[in-house]
């Protein structure tokens, strides 16, 4: 159960190897949680990282699960709840694409589209349903400020992302008043290997601190967590400014 | 019985809601039935909800607001014995016992708590040093367990101890046979003292409790320095006919049991109302106002036992955000945990209202049941003052390692490994559960948190 804090006791990762997912769950582990489940696709940097995060003291055990394979979403994530209650799913996997080589290549542009968006959906759905079941819980989407206004450098991201954040949003009004709780985080510029080969943008900051900003959002049952925070205010003065303008933005 | 909805649901703290099916029995049958139908996430009984955490919640399954079970059945008023619904609160009993010259034996700070929920929490009052807690004055009830059946429990019995105090997990209770306290007067002789530090408040309370049925005090946390504890003691007893004055209404009527109700603030508040400042104030103003000494004032049973049921929820003066609060408990002979923990909540300027500091006199039996002979602290804090998780977590440090322990019914966040250390008597609980209910019909989001 989360206590006062909102500080979860077991924690389910999708997308078992997200630095910042695993920047998150130190940090929840330094706190209460003491089970922690990482459901990625079977690596043995999945192995590492629940080694690593077991050597904290949790009781971490992975599962394999691939977001683009939906049909199987149902039975992978059926039989980790089936192990007991989950306080908070993470969902966190995501793909960042090559816009470039993505615009000539329509089928890698789907990928992408199928890993962030449809396949976030699927496993959105499932475990909304056994949170629901359950009646507690926290859901934490990796959404980003590229869902806030496409852009020209990365719009196959940034639309499946909104896509993303939509559906997180309405999910979240959905579950409110189910004891379920739906946050989206809008990171910027993360410094992870994500991005590793991009150049850093403004405000660039670490998954420690989309971590902290996490743990600050479950304590205040937040719905919506811009990380830095002062990104909202900058997103929505970007948002309101005019086409013309905003593509000729060196962003 | 009407469909069950499914609601969230929360503790008096309003913190770490949860959605679970309200279930509200009118006859012990459709009680038994939603035990035995309870499903899979089990059930557990509910009173009025004035646990601040999450005792009386339950996450996906039923809760059964036993408030709609209340008769009162007898009332022999020669002995002073009662056998009442469980879902009864105090606040009614008061008001048919006290005509009949009768008082609940403990109550604690409000009178809306259940006969139910005063059992399963074992609650104490201000009279704890010379009355014990609740379960010392219960003669038998019954107990409907998780095989539907109900068992008529008297004292001494395994099971009366691991239910008073058990949080509602041994089984729902349906009726309880009580012994009262008998008054002549529905007004208490008070008492009012101020002590300048901690160190003169422990040594008024220890020289002179003994004198007083009833005795607590109130402590300023935000006081420092030469000030840090200083603290206003209220003690006293009922107080008998011949103190009211003659001819006066009170002496005419000195049983009428009477009752003021301000207006609750509005349901939404804004955060922050409570700040260090704000409360500073309060607290300073609260402590000018009292007299340096002030003996045997007149004042009705409800300014005296509960003057925060003056305000309907005002529990939402702490905003969205909820609030915290944090009792424990530390044995004779460890003031200096007791000194080290209040310099730290002063020294970190907690928002806190006055806080309540008493002295507790032996034991009950009950095996999860919170009280031991020592000193007992309780405050309130707004939830969303940063580093409050940690910082709470230090002070179970300093508790456990005195010996003492945290209050289960006040608890939302204590660290589960270290209950067993706070509650020697856990794992004959559990054990008594296993055999009891050993699908874990009865189950609250406590028990979960906790591993009860
Ligand atoms: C302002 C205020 C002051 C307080 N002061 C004190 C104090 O001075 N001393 C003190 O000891 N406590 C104090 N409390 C705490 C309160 O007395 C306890 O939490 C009490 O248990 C609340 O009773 P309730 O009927 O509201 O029960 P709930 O809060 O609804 O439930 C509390 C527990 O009792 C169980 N329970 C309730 N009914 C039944 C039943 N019929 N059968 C089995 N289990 C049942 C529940 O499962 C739960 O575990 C205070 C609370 C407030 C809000
Ligand atoms: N870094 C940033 O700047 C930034 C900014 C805003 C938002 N975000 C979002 O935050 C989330 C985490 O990002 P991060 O920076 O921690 O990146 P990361 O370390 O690269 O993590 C991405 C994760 O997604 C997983 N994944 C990719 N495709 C998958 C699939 N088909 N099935 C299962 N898992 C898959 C990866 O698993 P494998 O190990 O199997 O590849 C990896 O665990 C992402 O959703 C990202 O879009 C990041």
């Amino acid at each position: 159960m989360k206590d006062a804090f909102g500080l979860p006791q077991s924690l389910l990762v999708l997308g078992g190897t997200s630095e910042i997912a695993l920047a998150t769950a130190r940090r929840l582990i330094a706190r209460r949680t003491r089970t922690v489940w990482l459901a990625g696709r079977p690596s043995p940097a999945l192995d590492r990282a629940a080694e690593q995060l077991g050597a904290l003291g949790a009781d971490v055990r992975t599962v394999a699960f691939d977001a683009l394979d939906a049909d199987s979403h149902e039975t992978v994530l059926g039989k980790v709840f089936a192990e007991g209650d989950i306080d908070l799913v993470l969902l966190a996997f995501g793909v960042l694409g090559d816009q470039a080589h993505d615009e000539r290549e329509p089928s890698a542009a789907v990928r992408v589209a199928q890993t962030n968006y449809t396949g976030a959906v699927s496993a959105g759905l499932v475990a909304a349903r056994a949170l629901q079941t359950q009646g507690h819980g926290s859901l934490v989407v990796l959404s980003s400020v590229a869902a806030e206004r496409p852009r020209r450098a990365n719009f196959i991201y940034g639309s499946s992302k909104a896509g993303l954040d939509a559906f997180a949003q309405g999910l979240g009004d959905a579950l409110h008043g189910t004891g379920v709780h739906v946050m989206v985080v809008r990171p910027g510029f993360v410094r992870t290997k994500m991005t590793a080969a991009l150049e850093e943008a403004p405000l660039a900051t670490t998954p420690e601190a989309v971590a902290t900003a996490i743990e600050l959002g479950l304590r205040r049952r937040s719905e919506t967590v811009w990380v830095p925070g002062a990104l909202r205010v900058v997103m929505s003065a970007l948002r309101h400014l005019p086409r013309g303008v905003f593509r000729r933005l060196p962003i | 019985m009407p469909a069950p909805r499914t609601v969230p649901v929360t503790g008096w703290g309003r913190t770490a809601p949860t959605a679970a099916r309200l279930i509200r029995p009118r006859s012990y049958e459709e009680a038994a039935e939603a035990v035995r139908t309870c499903g899979a996430r089990g059930g557990i009984a509910r009173g009025l909800g004035r646990a601040y955490g999450d005792a009386a919640q339950n996450a996906g399954g039923a809760v059964l607001d036993m408030t709609g079970l209340d008769r009162i059945h007898a009332i022999d008023a020669d002995t002073g014995t009662l056998l009442c619904d469980a879902g009864v609160s105090l606040h009614r009993l008061m008001e048919v016992l006290l005509p009949l010259g009768w008082f609940v034996p403990v109550t604690p700070g409000t009178r809306y708590v259940t006969v139910g929920g005063a059992i399963g929490a074992d609650i104490h009052g201000k009279n704890h040093h010379v009355s014990g807690s609740f379960s010392r004055h219960v003669l038998s009830f019954e107990l409907l367990t998780a095989d539907g059946g109900v068992h008529s429990v008297g004292r001494g019995t395994p099971l009366f101890d691991a239910t008073c105090g058990g949080m509602g997990l041994t089984g729902v209770i349906l009726t309880v046979t009580l012994q009262l306290q008998p008054v002549e007067t529905a007004l208490m002789s008070v008492d009012t003292e101020r002590a300048a530090d901690l160190d003169d408040l422990l040594a008024r309370l220890s020289a002179t409790d003994h004198r007083y049925r009833y005795s607590v005090a109130w402590i300023d946390l935000l006081a420092r320095g030469v000030s840090l504890g200083r603290a206003v003691l209220t003690r006293g007893d009922h107080a008998p006919l011949d103190a009211l004055p003659a001819g006066s209404r009170a002496r005419r009527r000195p049983l009428a049991f009477r009752t003021t109700r301000l207006p609750a603030p509005p349901p939404v508040l804004p955060e922050g109302l409570l700040t260090r400042r704000t409360v500073g104030w309060f607290n300073e103003l609260w402590y000018r106002k009292a007299p340096r000494a002030r003996m045997g004032e007149l004042q009705p049973l409800a300014a005296f036992f509960h003057p925060l049921d003056g305000v309907p929820h005002w529990n939402r003066i702490y905003g969205r955000g909820g609030f915290v609060q944090y009792q424990f408990v530390v044995g004779y002979g460890h003031e200096d945990a007791l000194r080290r923990i209040v310099a730290r909540i002063s020294e970190r300027r907690c928002p806190s209202f006055l806080a309540v500091l008493k002295r507790f006199g032996d034991a009950d039996p009950g095996w999860l049941s919170f009280p031991l002979p020592g000193w007992t602290l309780a405050l309130d804090i707004p939830a969303g003052l940063p580093g409050l998780a940690a910082f709470l977590d230090e002070l179970d440090e300093e508790v456990a390692a005195a010996g003492g322990r945290v209050y289960l019914a006040k608890d939302s966040r204590l660290r589960p490994d270290l209950l067993a250390a706070m509650y020697p008597r856990l794992d004959d609980f559990r054990d008594l559960r296993a055999r009891l209910d050993p699908h874990g019909v009865f189950v609250s989001d406590l028990a979960r948190r906790l591993a009860l």
